[in-house]
């Protein structure tokens, strides 16, 4: 098969990462934490705000916008001959660096900057939290019958459940292990050590999701600078090269699902490893999309990590915490560091940025080369998987 | 009505839909059959997923069906919605799946498997949504 990827695989490199603080900000808006966070990163990449030519965001809930790209722009007072807002759900960060990196290698753009911020934590009205949990599913023959934005993943846990024998204590295991990458992340909104137990014994919100098992509600702003490899080397940081970039996109509402236990997380990373050349067993940390516990174990399944139904003897193995086979959400992901809606992805890539620099503290993943970072929006409609790394070759 | 009566959420209108609605409205549930291949679909649209074909008709179907995954939702997502209330997807007799209520006294008794079969509901206004009860077991 060809490789499609050829043409930017190794092209283009993360140059600048930053976030702001996360976690309860009262009195900041979704739009001055974006623009902390993109000057904050043009800085860490030793670049001016006027070297910036292309601009991806995405909206903010807690302040909606027409034209959110524009928007920005006009408030930073930057002129981008590429400027664009997108909106994928929490698929939205990596399916924009997709864009970004093509835009790069086209001519679009030379340096791009993407940033996302939300304060869904302390800015989102009552109304707006409403409009949120009832604007998702479809308005005619999903949403009357009340299903929260939980209840549409609990749907997903439930059938791996009964196909696979999963547990509930499995599912636990995989906020437990988040929050021990957490306890080592001196940003993360979360970081007390939870047990499976206390998981269990939180307040069921959707059988069988316990409160644990649902991801935070934050606010939280994060920007990366994206540029050539070439014009990478020149800058002040080692570069992350992205390698592999792939997207599978199968519904908008769970009921048109063709499955509820493997998802386009499949396509998404066969795609990026094609591109890449490299194997989930390359791979030596994942970052994998949390709102809640059993997308992970779908994810692990479809990304190659273990096979189908395997996700929950995967996760006892101990292999997601700090230390393990595949240490997954080294920030503590969703569950445990943050998550302001659409922006969540982005501390994801700011995090792999920071493993594959080396630069990540006393959560670092010894000598990482190369990591996987996954996330889907929609109820696991539209995914996309980027492969980045320390290394061209 | 007071403007403090909790309402439910309802389903917006559309005229391709309103065959599926008035169905309802008669104790019915209706899908859409595609005049080539013969297969029925779910939601309807203006095309047949199966084969592009665009003669589709409305039919009355079983209304019986198998619950494919369902959630007890513990929380309500507004005060018109009081919890615990089962949230279901229902694989139908004749091929689509859909999204659905399952009205039981007890959640515990639902399990992904059990079969379920069609009943209507007023859902405030004129609109009436189908929802459904798990099937009686024949002794
Ligand atoms: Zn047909």
């Amino acid at each position: 098969m060809a490789n499609p990827g050829e043409a930017l695989r190794g092209k283009v490199a993360i140059v600048g990462a930053a976030d702001t603080e996360v976690g309860v900000l009262p009195g900041r808006t979704p739009m001055e934490l974006c623009v902390e966070a993109a000057l904050a990163a043009i800085e860490d990449a030793g670049l001016k705000r006027t070297d910036v030519d292309g601009l991806l965001t995405c909206n903010a809930m807690a302040q909606p916008l027409m034209y959110h790209a524009e928007a920005m722009a006009e408030y930073m007072q930057i002129f981008p001959r590429y400027c664009l807002s997108v909106g994928a759900g929490g698929g939205t960060t990596f399916s924009v660096v997709h864009h970004a990196a093509s835009a790069i290698v086209t001519g679009m753009a030379d340096v791009v900057v993407i940033a996302m911020g939300d304060s869904l934590r302390s800015s989102l009205t009552r109304d707006q939290a409403m409009q949120v949990q009832a604007s998702t599913g479809h308005p005619q023959f999903e949403q009357p019958y009340g299903a929260t934005v939980p209840a549409y993943y609990a749907l997903i846990a439930q059938a791996h459940m009964a196909e696979y024998g999963t547990t509930p204590e499995q599912l636990a295991g995989i906020a437990v292990a988040c929050r021990q990458h957490a306890a080592r992340n001196p940003a993360a909104q979360m970081r007390e050590l939870i047990t499976v137990e206390d998981v269990l014994a939180s307040r069921l919100i959707a059988d069988p999701l316990h409160l644990l098992d649902c991801s935070l509600v934050s606010d939280g702003g994060s920007a990366i600078v994206l540029c050539s490899a070439e014009r990478a080397a020149d800058l002040r940081h080692d570069p992350v090269y992205l390698l592999g970039a792939g997207e599978g996109h199968t519904h908008e509402h769970i009921s048109a699902a063709h499955s509820l236990t493997t998802s386009a997380a499949r396509e998404a990373g066969q795609r990026a490893y094609a591109m890449a050349g490299l194997q989930p067993t390359d791979m030596d940390f994942a970052q994998l999309y949390d709102c809640f516990t059993p997308t992970v174990l779908v994810e692990l399944e479809d990304l190659g990590f273990c096979d189908k139904g395997e996700g929950g003897a995967f996760v006892d193995s101990g292999a997601l915490g700090p230390g393990g086979a595949l240490p997954v959400n080294t920030h503590g992901g969703l569950l445990s560091h943050c998550h302001p809606g659409n922006p969540g992805s982005m501390f994801a890539l700011t995090e792999s940025v920071w493993q594959l620099r080396h630069a990540a503290g006393e959560r670092q993943v010894e000598n990482a080369r190369c990591g996987l970072v996954h996330a889907q929006g929609g109820i696991m409609s539209s995914h996309t998987a980027l492969i980045l790394s320390r290394e061209v070759a | 009505m007071t403007a403090s009566q909790p309402a439910k959420i309802t389903p917006t209108s559309t005229a391709l839909a309103e065959a599926y609605w008035e169905g309802c409205r008669q104790g019915e549930l209706r899908l859409q059959q595609c005049d080539s291949c013969e297969r029925h679909q779910f939601y309807p649209r203006v095309l047949c997923t199966h084969c592009g074909g665009d003669a589709l008709s409305w039919r009355a179907v079983s209304g019986r069906g198998l619950v494919a995954s369902f959630t007890v939702v513990r929380r309500g997502i507004s005060k018109a919605y009081p919890a615990p209330y089962v949230v279901a997807l229902i694989d139908l007799e004749e091929g689509p799946r859909m999204m659905s209520n399952i009205i039981v006294d007890d959640p515990q008794q639902v399990a992904v498997g059990s079969a379920v079969s069609v009943t209507f509901q007023p859902w405030g206004g004129d609109h009436v949504l189908p929802v459904f009860e798990l099937a009686r077991v024949d002794s």
